[in-house]
């Protein structure tokens, strides 16, 4: 059977090899499924998605299956079962409102400012080339 | 008591999970469970599904999924931001994400839900802060603490360091993971009714309260310091970073720290006990040079902060 695993972060990638420098063959999303090829790298599991094989780190994977909008069914199988991942559940977007609502005080627009700034992995690779950072190894 | 609600069959399957039990016998159809002192009747189907429930559901802070760990983390950075305000140069906290970016992609812990972000706060005390799911803090105090580059990794790994152990959702007190889960499991609709949400909001407010206690006010364990020294110390070589420079800046700090100011010292094992305790591991300092190019972007981004 095959042994299938779940996005659990907004978005990850699958890289050509095991490492944080490698190239990104594709994208994933929140909820994706995909398949376990082989687990043997440390840190990192080779998975299928669709027509893409490569690596994923097992940080952004679970072997629960998250449910992307979770009923009342799907919340009464995971009270009582391991194998299930609510999306949206508990504290959410609604608990930071209301949280937001009886704190207003507090600047929530300066963690917003804060998430904006992601670096991609070419920015990544140039930053390290430029200063010479050369990872154990060697560069990816 | 009898149960007969929702409500009542997930507390006593909390309880279970949380107290332990035994069976105190069968009575005809019933068995009687011993919940913390009191009897509770129920079938002998509902036992082995409280059984089942209070297994399950009796987590620690791991049964939190990355997606509310993010969530904790946003309100538990707008609360050290309310301490310690954000310092809004955009060159400079570009500079401080891209190796604080670079050292979390290399990490044990890469992905966390929604990516590790790197902010310096407005302030001349010595202190930095990790809220869970990756959202790291640094005081312009502690920058001066850096003579270049490789000291700031330093610093920026100390913090990755502390996210990926989870340290912070360690700090939530049991009792609030028990109540979020129950409250949780309440939800049968798609919605929250008002009072679950007000419910669901006291315990995400008494967590959060938890967690910046930890952070700002008693400090993390000195075991988990020192985790995040060995982590910090491991990921700098493992980048290519010189882990000289987590010593270098150790010892700045050392002598630039007001033992009775309520930062760094306050919530931080001494610099000299952290330098004695990476020593086994780095080597007593020794002086290193950078390459030209790496020393000329920290001078102009960070020295003039």
């Amino acid at each position: 059977m095959e042994n299938l695993m779940s996005v659990q972060v907004k978005q990850s990638h699958i890289r050509k090899g095991a490492s944080f420098l490698s190239p990104i063959l594709g994208l994933l999303a929140y909820g994706d499924r995909v398949a376990v090829v082989d687990d043997t790298s440390s840190g990192w599991i080779r998975v299928k998605s669709g027509r893409v094989t490569g690596f994923v780190h097992e940080s952004a994977l679970t072997t629960k299956k998250v449910v992307l909008n979770p009923g009342a069914k799907d919340v009464e199988k995971a009270a009582s079962s391991e194998e299930y991942a609510l999306a949206g559940k508990g504290f959410n977007e609604e608990v930071e409102g209301k949280f937001r609502e009886e704190n207003p005080h507090l600047n929530f627009a300066a963690v917003d400012r804060m998430e904006t700034r992601q670096i991609s992995l070419v920015q990544m690779q140039e930053f390290m080339a430029r200063g010479r950072i050369v990872p154990r190894g060697g560069a990816a | 008591m009898k149960i007969e609600t929702r409500r009542e069959f997930l507390n006593a399957a909390l309880t279970l999970g949380a107290a332990g039990f035994f069976m105190a016998g069968c009575q005809a159809a019933d068995t009687v469970i011993q919940v913390a002192g009191a009897n509770l009747p129920v079938s002998s189907g509902q036992a082995e599904s409280l059984v089942e429930v209070g297994q399950a559901v009796m987590k620690t802070f791991e049964s939190f999924t990355p997606e509310q760990e993010y969530y904790l983390g946003r309100t538990i950075s707008a609360t050290v931001l309310d301490k310690y305000p954000a310092f809004d140069n955009g060159p400079a906290n570009d500079y401080v994400n891209l190796v604080g970016q670079t050292l979390a992609a290399a990490s044990d812990r890469p992905d966390t839900f929604g990516g590790y972000r790197f902010q310096i706060q407005d302030s001349n005390e010595i202190n930095a802060f990790a809220a869970p799911g990756g959202f790291i803090f640094v005081t312009r105090g502690l920058l001066r603490c850096c003579k270049d580059e490789d000291a700031l990794a330093g610093v920026l790994a100390h913090e990755i360091g502390h996210v990926e152990k989870m340290h912070g959702l360690r700090a939530i007190k049991q009792s609030r993971i028990t109540d979020a889960l129950t409250t949780i499991g309440m939800e049968g609709a798609k919605q929250f009714t008002p009072q679950e949400l007000n419910l669901l909001t006291e315990t995400f407010s008494k967590s959060i309260q938890d967690v910046t206690n930890t952070l700002i006010v008693s400090g993390y364990s000195r075991g988990q310091e020192r985790e995040a020294d060995m982590a910090a110390a491991a990921l700098l070589s493992r980048v290519g970073y010189n882990p000289q420079g987590l010593l270098h800046m150790l010892q700045q700090m050392e002598g630039r720290i007001n033992p009775d100011a309520p930062d760094f010292a306050k919530t931080h094992p001494s610099p000299e006990d952290r330098i004695a305790t990476l020593e086994p591991t780095l080597g007593a300092y020794t002086p290193y040079t950078l390459p030209e190019p790496r020393i000329e972007r920290f001078v102009a981004q960070i020295a003039w902060v």
